[in-house]
Order: structure tokens, then sequence, then C-alpha cells
């Protein structure tokens, strides 16, 4: 059974369109990576799946349940933990977290199995106000507290956002073990490299969908040349290469410069090129394609098209 | 039950967390019980006075020694001159001039009816209406001493003494007329108002504005259960402050209690009902706390002008008495004065009852309704 089903979607705030026509679906015990920038409509997709908002168009169930007729029966099957931090930070971690369980009519002991590996962890703060956490920290109890009822299917906004790196890392290895127990997660993340931790993702930019596949396959199916230039001057080089009849597209890239061109070259060909016009490169290398360099790829051509 | 007994626990968790919260919940409203029913006094004294002798007689003269003698009145000068006194009250040194017209004496013996004039400075009514009646009651006694003491004179000329009728007045239920006995349990009952609704309407909002609301949204909780999780910790907030101000104001100012007291405490929880009610209505409008308290003092404005603590509810326009009807403050307010200082039984106050109902009613299922947990 799919964990969530998304039929031609839409949402409108005003003139702004948030969502325009998502479909896709989700599998039971999958993690679903919705990849894109602010305000891509990530979080309003997460609204409507959580039953906090209504679509002006299309149909969603989650769990086998019609986000509009069956809500109620939705609550209690999901476990939804917002891009804002929004546990009480005036309770304490053991308060917020019985506070929910008991909301849900459960308690800690009962579903304790399912949050120990998680809770253990802010267990020695457990007297300590939810407000005086560090970030990591407060989206492992966000975590826990969204996980105490048993939920079926986890909708995460932006779990990351601001959390330091080994806590990321650490967050993403939670998300593993909650897979194996069969509980459908659907989590979005502005940080491209969190990408390949999913089963499949979808890269969503503009309340729009570009593309859905699993990570692997899609870096697979990137054909395109890519180089990786590095240089000093990296706003000249960009602008010269932009102009180049041979470039599709030309983006920043860290400390580098992603290339793609239309037909292949060498490294050695392009560094000439660039050095011909009096900018002094460092190094020229054939890359391996990154979510990003898809996302980017992808975006520009949409542009292309919508423009 | 479960889930609400939880909700109500958090929230008193919260309350009693917020350091800053409670003392300003508890202690601030004493201070202004003790300040306010002090200060709010509608006691006329020191009225400023300037009397115009044109006549320089016998009874000008006693009456001038009358008025300096009673302690309302401090009199500021004897003029002669009528110029000269208006002067003074342009100046805003006095409030009424007295003015004895010359012959007044002889016309008086003569039995004839000889008119003083009163000019009394309206820009501060109370002061005038009080003053000129104080000042009529010196005037009249004045009259009916000369008429005993003198009976001769007066005989000589006009058939024998009119019969007089006095009226005498006394002031029941407060018979020194004290006035915090009187402001004092209105006052209580205007405080114990404005800090639930303020509290109520704050607190729904501040979820909102934190974003808590998101994640209990996407919970089972269901609206009444939300509703009435807010509003059962603000009564026992506003009951404690109830019980607090009637025993400050039992100790401070001895105000009397002859009614009972369970009747007060009985109205004193629908009120509070009703009041919280409306308060979490406002909230469900308001997107900010600002919003939020801009709406709650629209309404507490309202109701503390209009609840018959500072004017009459007798003294208003017909349509602003229609008016208090929806006014939970100005039913609390009587009620108070009614069983604290009058005695009254239910009976008495059964209309006060009927309509907070009705009016606790409609707020909480009004804000019931309008809590959206979706958007």
């Amino acid at each position: 059974m799919a964990a969530v089903v998304l039929e031609n979607i839409s949402k409108k705030y005003g003139n702004v369109t948030a969502l325009k026509s998502i479909s896709f679906q989700m599998d039971d015990g999958e993690i679903f990576g919705l990849i894109g920038p602010d305000g891509a409509g990530k979080s309003t997709l997460f609204r409507i799946l959580a039953t906090l908002l209504q679509a002006d168009e299309g149909r969603a169930s989650v769990a086998g349940h019609d986000v509009v007729k069956e809500y109620k029966q939705i609550r209690k099957k999901v476990g939804y933990m917002p891009g804002r931090f929004s546990l009480y930070q005036d309770l304490s971690v053991e308060e917020n977290l019985s506070f929910f369980a008991t909301i849900f009519g459960t308690t800690i002991q009962e579903n304790y199995d399912l949050v120990k590996d998680i809770y253990v962890q802010i267990e020695p703060f457990k007297r300590r106000l939810a407000g005086q956490l560090s970030g990591g920290m407060k989206q492992k109890l966000a975590l826990c507290c969204a996980l105490i009822h048993k939920p079926e299917v986890l909708f995460l906004d932006e779990p990351t956002t601001g959390v330091d790196a080994v806590s990321r890392k650490e967050f993403w290895e939670m998300l593993q073990s909650l897979k194996e127990k069969n509980i459908a997660i659907l989590v979005s993340t502005p940080y491209m490299d969190e990408a390949g931790l999913c089963d499949r993702i979808a890269l969503i930019q503009n309340g729009e969908i570009l593309k859905i596949d699993s990570p692997r396959q899609m870096i697979r199916d990137f054909k395109k040349p890519l180089y990786a230039i590095k240089t000093e001057h990296t706003y000249s080089a960009l602008n010269y290469l932009r102009s180049a009849s041979y470039t599709r597209s030309a983006l920043p890239f860290g400390e580098f410069i992603h290339l793609t061109t239309a037909k292949s070259y060498t490294p050695f060909q392009i560094k000439d090129d660039l050095e011909r016009v009096g900018i002094p490169i460092q190094e020229v290398k054939t890359a391996a394609p990154s979510i990003e360099d898809i996302f980017l790829d992808l975006s520009e051509t949409n542009e292309l098209i919508d423009g | 039950m479960q889930t609400l007994r939880y909700l109500i626990q958090k929230e008193f968790i919260q309350i009693f967390r917020n350091r800053a919260l409670l003392p300003m919940m508890t202690l601030l409203p004493i201070i202004q019980l003790i300040v306010l029913s002090n200060a709010a006094s509608n006691d006329v004294k020191e009225v400023r006075l300037v009397m115009v002798d044109n006549d320089q007689s016998e009874i000008s003269r006693s009456l001038t020694r009358k008025i300096s003698a009673n302690d309302r009145f401090t009199l500021v000068e004897v003029s002669f001159s009528r110029d000269a006194a208006f002067e003074l009250m342009q100046r805003n040194k006095v409030d009424i001039i007295l003015e004895v017209p010359s012959n007044f004496e002889r016309e008086y013996y003569r039995g004839e009816t000889p008119k003083v004039q009163m000019l009394v400075n309206a820009i501060n009514g109370q002061q005038a209406t009080v003053g000129s009646g104080y000042l009529n009651n010196i005037i009249a006694s004045l009259s009916a001493e000369i008429q005993r003491d003198e009976p001769l004179m007066i005989g000589a000329y006009t058939s024998p003494a009119k019969a007089l009728v006095e009226a005498s007045s006394n002031n029941w239920y407060n018979p020194e007329l004290k006035y915090p006995h009187f402001m004092a349990p209105g006052i209580l009952a205007e405080l114990a108002a404005l800090l639930t609704i303020v509290l109520s309407a704050m607190n729904v909002v501040r979820e909102r504005e934190i974003g808590t609301i998101e994640q209990i949204n996407v919970t089972p909780i269901k609206k009444w259960e939300f509703i009435l999780g807010k509003l059962v910790p603000f009564l026992c907030i506003g009951l404690v402050l109830v019980t607090v101000g009637l025993l400050a104001s039992k100790l401070i100012f001895d105000i009397p209690i002859r009614g009972n007291l369970l009747l007060v405490f009985g109205y004193a929880v629908i009120n509070l009902v009703c009041v919280l009610g409306l308060g979490l209505l406002i909230s469900n409008f308001a997107d900010t706390q600002q919003q939020a308290i801009f709406v709650a003092f629209f309404f507490v404005l309202i109701f503390i002008l209009m609840c018959g603590l500072f004017t009459p509810i007798e003294s208003m326009p017909k349509w602003a008495q229609y008016a208090t009807i929806p006014n939970p403050l100005a039913h609390f307010i009587s009620v108070t004065r009614k069983v604290l200082l009058k005695g009254s039984g239910f009976w008495d106050i059964r209309w006060e009852f009927i309509y907070t109902i009705i009016l606790a009613v409609l707020f909480n299922v009004a804000a019931v309704w309008s809590y959206k947990k979706q958007q």
C-alpha cells in the first residue's frame, strides 16, 4: 500500500502559486526526499499532507485516508515535525514528551522501544527546558515527540536546517533505523548532500516537480560532460564561460565552477581556452555529477522553457 | 478526560514557571485595588467659595460664618465686587460664587422672599452639583434658625410661622458614605475581568506566534478540549484573585460582607467563564499578540467605562443603558455590590445570573466554533 498519494495537488496564496499540480506516490517504509530551495513549496506540501491546510485542487491521501474527508484518522497515524521548532520551550524535555504521548492517548513506556535509540541521547538532559537545548538536541526531541504515538508515516520538514554537521549525520542514521521499523518518511531538505541518503527524491522548484527518481539513478542518467574548474578569478571566468559557445551551463559550486558543455572536451582544452583570454586557472578536471549538478541543470532548463 | 487533565496540568506548569507573570497576576491587581479604592472617590471636599456680600447685614454675616465653619467649604475671600469674584472663577481659584443682594435682611424680615444667587463652576460637574447641594442645606438651616430664634422680628410682619417640612435623608447600606466600601467590590470585579480577558486573549495567540499550535493541531485533540484546557487554568487564577482581593478589601477597608459569599463565588465562576470565552474568541481572530491586546483593550475600555463603576448606569442615555446588558463587567459589579453591601439573595440577582449565563454560552460556543485547526 502507498503511504502517501498525491494527485494534481495545487495551492495558491493570493496571486502566488505555491504548488502546481503535484503528483507522486510514496511507498511504505520508504525514505522519500523533497529536495529544493527555500520557497519551492515544500512546507506547503507538508502542511497539506499533515491536514493543516487544504489544497485548492487535486486529491491526496495519507496512510490510505483522504486528507480532506478523513483527516481525523490521519492525525492519529502521522507524526509531523514542522520546519520551525514548535515544542513548548518552557517545558522540560521529559514534560514535552509525556505531553505529546498523553494527547495521543498513549504513554512513553508503551512506545519506548521506538524512540529509545534517540531518547537515550537526550535523556541526560531530560529535566532541562526545551528552549535551552542546542539545535541538534531540539531536533532529536522533536523527532521523539513526533514518534511517540507510533505513527505510520512521518513528515519531517527541513529537520536538519540549522543543525551542525555531526548532528545532521546522526539524525540521518536515526531515519535509516526508523525505516527498518517500516515507517514511511517524507523528509525535505535544502541540503543536496542529504539527497543521496534517501531512497527516492523529488526535485522541486517554484511549486513544480522537476524529476522524481532514486538519487543513484539520477546520477547515472546524467550524461552531460561535467568539468570542475578552480580559479581565483571566479567572477570573470564565469562571465566568460557563460558567453562561450560550447557552454551549456556554468555555475559556482563551492570553490569550483561547474561547467557542463554540449560536446565532450578534455580538461586541458578548457583550461587552454580560459588562459587564452587571460584568466589564470589553477585546475580543470572532469567531475562526477552530484544531485546539486542535476538540480541546477534541470532548473536552468526549466527556466529556459518557462521563460 | 485524560487528555484534558494533561492539557490543564501543562498550562499550570507553564504559568508557575513564568517567574515574571505570577507576581504580575497576583500582586499588581491587589496594589491597584488598594490604590484605586482610595483614590477613585466621589466624595466632595474642599469646595472653594467666594462670597459677594452686598448687604453687610447681621444675616449675611452669620451666613458667612456658617459657611466658613463648615469643613467642606473653603472661604477663599469675602468680596464686595461681583467682577472681582468672577475674576477669581475665571482663574479657577473658586468653584462657587455666592452673592447676597443688598437689602437682603430688610426684605427677609419684611416677609418677602429675597434671593441669594449661587454661581457654580460646572466644569467640574461633581464638585458643582454636590457643592451647591451642601450650600443649599446651609442656607435652609440658617433660615430655619432665624425663624426659630427671632419669631418676633418675623411675626411682626407676617402671618404665624408656616410649618416647615423637613426632609431628612439617611444613606442605607453605606451609612457613613465610605467610598472604599462602595468602590472596592466594583474595582475587584473589574480587575478580575481585566486580568482574565488579557491572559486568555494573549495565550492562544502566543502559541500561534511561537508555532506550538502547529504541533497541537496535528494531534487528535478535540477543539473543545483545547479551549477548555485553556479556560480552566485561567478560571482558577481569576478565582484566586477574587479571593485574595476580597480578603484584602475586608482587612484594609473593612468592607461589609452582608450576603452569602458562596453566591459571590458562584457568580464569579460564571462571569469569569464568560469573560474568558471572549478572550479566547479574540485570540482566535488575532495573528499576533499585538493585535490581540489591541482588540482586548477595545472591549476592556468599553466594559470599564460603561460598567457603572464610575458613571451610574441610571444616568446614562437610554441606548447606553441597554448596551450594558451584554457587558459582563456591569453584572459582576452589580452582584458584588448587591450581595456584599446590601446582603441580597439569589432572587435579587437572578437577572445578572441569567444575562451572564447567556453571554458565557455565546462567547464560549463562538470560541470553540471559530478555533480552526485547519486553514
